[in-house]
């Protein structure tokens, strides 16, 4: 560990927070994306991708990484400190969360120097785009047993099958791909191998899938005898699930190293109040509703309990009985709060919960409406709440396998 | 918005969960817990004793009384792992009677008393009456001067380890007003005392009659002080019945996991169906929020509002967690979870006790309402 010098801290908060309240981008007149996974215009997009850069530019994003792959070289208090200012100043969210959070400190850790040389720093500045290709139509949660065929020939390896749910699909430049390359492995996870796959070859292709929002999102990708280099192989053969397992760690917060920032646009348990204010029932406030006042506690005590669970997952003498459960318990606590918050939002709409997103009339412009839809996104991608159990049951507590 | 506590852990208070773990496990196993339910008192002289010796009653007492000068933060993990081996003790009636004295007494109350208690003299508190009522401030019970002498009248109830305890503090009404008053257990008459027959047979409570309690003027508590004190003491109790709580469910939780890890049903152990790991799961995951909920309260507990919000978010979330995870271990035990042998049950009423001691879940949600909204 570092010491941190305390005085540059300071001044680089402040320096921070001056620039996001400068810098932060004006109503830009259309919706903008509250998570990374709701980006469905080019318009959307495009906007994201230029306010990344002009985050990254300022040294607000990647602070804690080397500064030979274009990081700032500092401390990570340092970009958690950019981060809370971004917060502070409600800064629109991050594009490339699958190359800042996921691929970045996958490479960073387990990379080669010239994956390193050639990835990250494109990674921060958003010029490239990262996607991932785990999931496949007939394998979701059981991810271990993807199908998609990486055959070595020569120089290249090719690709066939499909992958789906792809974020950012028609957008990136690359995608970290889980792919079988041995059909006869002594059992599946170990025919698996992982790669850093060009998506600009021949024979990947993308069709936009459109979601229970009624928008664009994600894609499903098909591999038509599409060849990739064979240096696109992270690892050896025969390691993909290890990889794997480890990117879903970044992915679900069980382990740090992310560029900083959110992807996510932060919850706010307290906007639900606001809502709450403005809500009526039977010509009365909603607020002096005894049962409607004891939901919106209930509530507010979920939400400070992740935050200090969040806290408490740094004291040590208070984690000691089982060290990993905190992490491995904050996406299955905050995406299903998230959900439940949503939903609960919308009984205090009243009659304009019927309104959605594009009505003049909608309260909030129908963010919570489609907030909800949205926030099964959180509860399925990334391994579904049930899957998470699973591994808290198994891996956390103890329980046995199937 | 509010600040609703936030977390902090000193090093005395890793010290004493690290050394209070060690002890309870060791002078507490399931065993002996169901032997001293059978005693009368309910506990065992000796290891109070060693809990004396250990400094654990004046953890939250001022150096100048003769305690070290900590708070009720660092009482919290002792009182956790309490809770979690179920290790039965006057540790928290005595605890919550210094803390009405500190909060409430003259300064020669608190010279007599407090160097007593952290030399393990035991003291409780006699406040809940028969309306069941969890304001502390709503006291029909009286006392009446006498020339010099207090006389007293009304009946108590709940009022824990009376008949080992040296010190009774009652709360009684004065010249309209709420007042702490200070009985000696020998000033009782006989048959003043009723054992009650109560949900959690680990602990001791009876209800006292004060009808005809003669005392001198010197019994009194500072009146000035008393509503400060009844609503320092109610906080108090909450934060460590929170505690007792938490090591609970955590107990409870282990206890279950215990079950589907060895039981066997359809060829397969139990804790493989998904019907029983999910639920599980979830009741982990609710205690260990309503952990870190108890720690915030721990941190927080003298902070002026903040404490307050703390402490009865950490009790609500410590009833919600407790009641579930026990709940759930009496169902996943099947018919054995139905007997008296399976100690799912002990949880389970412990849950239930603490939940009508000092306000459950949907009280403090009721009293966060009034703070938060």
């Amino acid at each position: 560990m570092t010491v941190v010098d305390v005085k540059q801290l300071k001044e680089f908060s402040q320096g921070a927070d001056a620039w996001f309240r400068d810098n932060v981008p004006a109503d830009p007149g259309f919706m903008l994306p509250l998570t990374f996974m709701e980006v469905g215009t080019d318009q959307q997009f495009n906007f994201l991708r230029d306010w990344q850069h002009k985050v990254w530019e300022a040294g607000y994003l990647g602070a804690a990484w080397p500064k030979q792959y274009g990081g700032g070289g500092l401390d990570p208090a340092f970009q958690k400190a950019a981060t809370e200012a971004m917060r502070r100043r409600h800064a629109p969210i991050m594009l490339n969360a699958i190359g800042l959070n996921w691929t970045g400190p996958l490479l960073l850790d387990m990379g080669g120097e010239e994956q390193k040389q050639k990835y990250i720093q494109r990674i921060l500045s958003a010029e490239d785009i990262w996607c991932q290709g785990f999931s496949e139509p007939e394998n979701g949660s059981d991810l271990g047993n993807a199908q998609l065929r990486a055959v070595r020939d020569g120089d290249e390896y090719v690709l066939n099958g499909s992958k789906i749910w792809t974020t950012h699909g028609s957008y990136a430049k690359h995608m970290i791909l889980l792919a079988r390359t041995n059909f006869d492995a002594p059992n599946k996870y170990a025919g698996l191998s992982f790669f850093l796959a060009p998506m600009d070859a021949a024979g990947i292709e993308t069709t936009p899938i459109r979601k229970l929002t009624g928008e664009f999102g994600f894609t499903q990708t098909f591999f038509t005898d599409a060849r990739i280099p064979a240096e696109s192989l992270m690892g050896e053969e025969g390691q993909g699930w290890l990889i794997a397992m480890r990117t879903l760690e970044y992915e679900r917060g069980a382990r740090g190293g992310q560029a900083g920032g959110y992807v996510i646009t932060p919850l706010d348990a307290f906007s639900i109040l606001e809502l709450a204010k403005k809500a009526q029932r039977d010509g009365a406030p909603v607020m002096d509703d005894p049962v409607m006042r004891d939901r919106l506690v209930e509530f507010l005590i979920e939400a400070q309990g992740l935050k200090l669970c969040q806290e408490r997952g740094r004291i040590v003498p208070l984690t000691t009985d089982r060290p990993m459960a905190l992490s491995l318990s904050g996406k299955l606590m905050w995406t299903e709060f998230a959900r439940r918050l949503n939903e609960f939002a919308m009984t205090l709409l009243g009659a304009k919960g019927g309104y959605y997103v594009g009505d003049e009339s909608a309260v909030d412009d129908g963010l919570w409406t489609r907030g909800y839809l949205n926030a099964f996104s959180a509860t399925i991608g990334g391994g579904t709440s049930e899957i998470q159990r699973n591994i808290i049951g198994e891996h956390v507590l103890g329980l046995p396998k199937k | 918005m509010e600040n609703l506590g936030r977390l902090g852990f000193s090093e005395e208070q890793a010290d004493l969960l690290e050394v209070a773990t060690n002890f309870c496990r060791d002078k507490s196993p399931m065993e002996k817990v169901r032997k001293l339910i059978e005693s009368e008192t309910g506990y065992d002289p000796e290891i109070w004793k060693e809990i004396i010796a250990l400094g654990w009653l004046g953890i939250a007492i001022p150096e100048e009384y003769g305690g070290v000068g900590l708070s009720l933060g660092e009482a919290t993990p002792v009182m956790e792992q309490i809770g979690r081996f179920m290790l039965a003790s006057p540790f928290l009636s005595t605890t919550l009677a210094a803390q009405a004295v500190l909060a409430g007494g003259t300064q020669e109350q608190k010279q007599s008393l407090l160097p007593k208690i952290v030399e393990g003299a035991i003291a409780t508190l006699a406040l809940t009456e028969d309306s069941g009522d969890w304001d502390l401030s709503q006291i029909s019970a009286r006392a009446e001067k006498d020339g010099d002498d207090i006389v007293l009248s009304g009946k108590k109830l709940f009022v824990c380890d009376a008949a080992s305890a040296q010190w009774i503090l009652v709360s009684v009404r004065l010249d309209n007003q709420p007042a702490l008053v200070l009985v000696e257990r020998t000033q009782l008459s006989e048959g003043a005392l009723r054992r009650e027959v109560i949900i959690d047979e680990t602990k001791r409570s009876y209800a006292l009659t004060l009808d005809g309690i003669r005392l001198d003027a010197s019994a009194l508590f500072d009146p000035h002080k008393a509503r400060a004190a009844l609503s320092h003491i109610h906080l108090a109790a909450n934060l460590l019945a929170a505690a007792e709580m938490i090591g609970a469910t955590q107990a409870v939780i282990d206890y279950t996991i215990d079950y589907l890890t060895t039981r066997k049903q359809f060829g397969k152990l139990i804790g493989s169906y998904q019907a029983l790991k999910h639920p599980t799961v979830n009741a982990f995951v609710g205690y260990e929020q309503a952990r870190s909920h108890l720690y915030s309260a721990a941190h927080c507990f003298n902070e002026q509002g903040t404490g307050e919000i703390a402490t009865r978010m950490a009790k609500a979330e410590a009833d919600k967690a407790l009641s579930y995870a026990a709940d759930r271990s009496i169902q996943f035990h099947g018919a054995f979870g139905f007997t008296y042998d399976c100690d799912a049950q002990l949880y389970r009423r412990r849950a239930m006790w603490h939940a009508a001691q000092f306000g459950d879940a949907a009280y403090h949600r009721k009293k966060l309402a009034e703070l938060l909204l």
